[in-house]
């Protein structure tokens, strides 16, 4: 008898489970661990006042990325500078020295393979599809866009699978968010996330895994795919899948942690089995029409606030729950918003291009796309380009992307997560507005008092060109 | 994690929906490298304001938080766990949370409270009239001087945990024999795994 069909969340939770608990929670094992300098040195300190090793140390692999400035890393002789902030100072030195002491393979901060978690997981082949992958950070979410079941955890998993190997997990339900149609010119993954995450809602995904299902998922490139599974967790979603196929494949061979060989072959020969079986059950299903979606911007200080370019400002009233209409009035008196202004009359006086959501070379060479020849608006007072990685800023480079960035206006850094959170000094100034290719607009997130403006890397663009929100597709 | 089996005593009428983890601890508190002393940094941008609800004087030391739907959404940061650790709350009561945070909580000896709304209304009179509310782990239930009396529910393993202040890693090490067949098993069926992380 044919086995049941099942989804290919089932498929690789089922082929993860160490043991069954009485209660339904499942020991699930571990394949793949990303630690950085924030949400690790707790987890080490724990390890060692309890005495207990790393179970798999080969398995994890440790990068900085949250808090180093993004300014040169070394001087003119090749020798490190210093870390002004001692706290960002001290997280990196307690990363290089757990890493080593308890054998975790170390990527170091003035490194060429040196970059966000999120991106050097897949550019090292480190990310497989059909593995299980952890990091305590939330946009762990993003190496979903290779087929892997991958999710954020707490310090304390963290710790726990430093030990252990394994997470003691509830099986989430699974969701589909089926998209019809072709997404239309000028509209990008990042806009169609942002239209979905505004269609479900910032909690409508909690308690269940994403699998995005549709022909534009499997037209995107992994980057795209990386993109639209990295804001899972913005529509509340533990984790976000797109099924692998030939992209992804070709995408991951060659790449230097990747399988070699047989094991290249014997790895391809199961990624192909990891799809959802038809007549699989989800217990959700959405589904969006790609093509009525217009680039796509967050107005308020939740990823839920959306709007097309084209759209106004909304008024707390036009929301039917009125919990949503107090949240949206509190949204707009920070973002200093007026209800029924045109999106597009929104000025802009910073552009940050970067984070783990747009920071891989597809995003720069779309935002350099729209900059080439172009400079930004004078009321743009600070715009900078924070590549993904060192190896993407190297690519950038052997492009010329980065002259097209300098000779816009922009200023073109080292690699990290920088004005995404702003914990190293990449901040926007209170009461500013940012367009931002970053993932959330959340109060304070780019700093103090800073307003975001999510956006797709060519919107980015368009709107320093503009010197305010501006539809990329009317650009002239 | 010290066992937690009854929190008692004033609770904070919160309330607010979709609290993310940046409002309960902002980014630049994440650049320390222990658990301790974080409850400075909790709810920052909120008590910049005069007059906040945390720093009332009737509210020092209340070791309950009510809040509104969605709690603790946002960044996965443990650090919103040990902010209101160190803030002396040691439950918290909400319609729901995010998946992330209510696993930090328990983690960290923090009980993370699901009741509906209109008991979350409820409570929230009971607390801004000063009144306490009292939280039995052991019965599931949460109790006022009002005759009110709301049952929760909760996963049994964690109600264990919390009951008995368990370190889970120990817990799973207990497994370790099964954990190493696995292991054998996975690397027999997919050598793939392996191989690519020789360094
Ligand atoms: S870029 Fe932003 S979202 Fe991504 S890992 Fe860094 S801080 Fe987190």
């Amino acid at each position: 008898m044919a086995s049941k069909p099942r989804t290919l969340y089932a498929k690789i939770w089922d082929d993860h489970v160490v043991e069954t608990r009485d209660d339904g929670t499942a020991l699930i094992y571990i394949d793949r661990h990303l630690v950085h300098e924030v949400t690790s040195p707790q987890a080490f300190e724990g390890l060692r006042a309890a005495g207990r090793g790393v179970r798999r140390p080969e398995l994890t692999l440790a990068v900085p990325d949250h808090n180093l400035p993004t300014t040169a890393r070394l001087d003119a002789n090749g020798v490190r500078l210093p870390i002004a902030d001692p706290q960002s100072a001290a997280q990196l030195e307690a990363l290089e020295r757990n890493a080593p002491e308890f054998g975790i393979r170390y990527i170091d901060a003035s490194a060429a393979e040196q970059g966000i978690v999120h991106v050097v997981g897949p550019e090292q082949g480190f990310s497989l599809p059909g593995t299980t992958i952890v990091c305590g950070d939330s946009h762990t979410a993003c190496h979903g866009g290779l087929g892997a079941l991958a999710f954020g955890i707490g310090t304390s998993e963290v710790e726990h699978v430093l030990a252990t190997q394994t997470l003691l997990l509830q099986r989430s339900k699974a969701m589909e968010v089926r998209v019809t149609g072709a997404l239309g010119p000028g509209v990008t993954a990042k806009d169609l996330i942002l239209h979905i995450i505004g269609e479900i809602g910032a909690a409508g995904g909690t308690g269940y895994v994403i699998e995005y299902r549709g022909d534009v998922f499997e037209a995107m490139s992994v980057e795209q795919r990386l993109t639209v599974c990295n804001m899972s967790i913005e529509a509340g979603a533990r984790a976000g899948l797109i099924a692998p196929d030939e992209t992804v494949f070709r995408y991951l061979k060659g790449r230097p942690m990747a399988p070699k060989g047989a094991d290249w072959l014997a790895a391809v020969t199961y990624w192909k089995t990891l799809h959802t079986d038809d007549g699989a059950q989800f217990d959700k299903s959405v589904v969006i029409d790609a093509s009525a979606i217009a680039p796509t911007v967050t107005w308020g200080t939740s990823p839920e606030d959306v709007v097309p370019i084209s759209g106004a400002v909304p008024s707390p009233e036009s929301f039917a729950d009125p919990s949503k209409q107090a949240a949206a009035a509190k949204s707009l008196e920070y973002m200093g918003l007026t209800p029924g202004t045109p999106m597009t009359q929104v000025p802009i006086e910073n552009i940050f291009i970067g984070s783990c959501t747009n920071s891989r070379i597809e995003d720069l060479r779309a935002a350099a796309n729209v900059l080439k020849g172009r400079t930004k608006a004078a009321n743009i007072r600070w715009a900078i380009v924070v590549p993904g990685s060192g190896l993407v800023k190297m690519q950038a480079e052997e492009e010329g992307l980065d002259r097209i960035f300098t000779d816009a206006g922009f200023e073109w850094r080292e690699p990290g997560c920088s004005a995404c959170l702003g914990m190293n000094p990449d901040k926007v100034p209170a009461g500013e507005r940012c367009a931002s290719t970053s993932n959330r607009n959340f109060v304070g997130r780019q700093g103090p008092g800073a307003r975001t403006h999510l956006v797709s890397p060519a919107m980015a663009a368009a709107a320093a060109v503009a010197g305010r929100l501006a539809d990329v597709r009317e650009l002239d | 994690m010290d066992a937690i089996s009854r929190v008692a005593g004033r609770a904070i009428p919160f309330g607010a929906k979709n609290v993310d983890t940046d409002i309960i601890i902002p980014a630049k508190w994440l650049k320390t490298i222990t658990r301790e002393g974080l409850g400075e940094g909790a709810f920052e941008t909120i008590r910049a304001e005069p007059g906040n609800i945390f720093d009332a004087p009737e509210n020092a030391g209340a070791p309950i938080l009510i809040a509104g739907d969605n709690f603790g959404c946002g960044s996965s940061r443990e650090h919103a766990a040990w902010a209101l650790l160190d803030l002396g709350i040691r439950a918290v009561i909400a319609p729901s949370y995010s998946d992330i945070f209510s696993g930090n909580a328990v983690k960290n000896g923090i009980l993370p409270i699901v009741l509906a709304q209109e008991a979350i209304d409820r409570l929230m009179d009971v607390a801004q009239a000063g009144e306490p509310v009292d939280i039995d782990l052991d019965t599931q239930t949460v109790t006022t001087p009002f005759q009110d009396r709301f049952t929760f529910e909760i996963d049994p393993f964690r109600k264990h945990c919390l009951l008995n202040g368990l370190d889970e890693v120990a817990l799973t090490l207990d497994s370790q024999e099964n954990i190493g067949n696995f292991e054998t098993r996975r690397a027999a069926a997919h050598g793939w795994l392996t191989t690519g992380t020789q360094v």
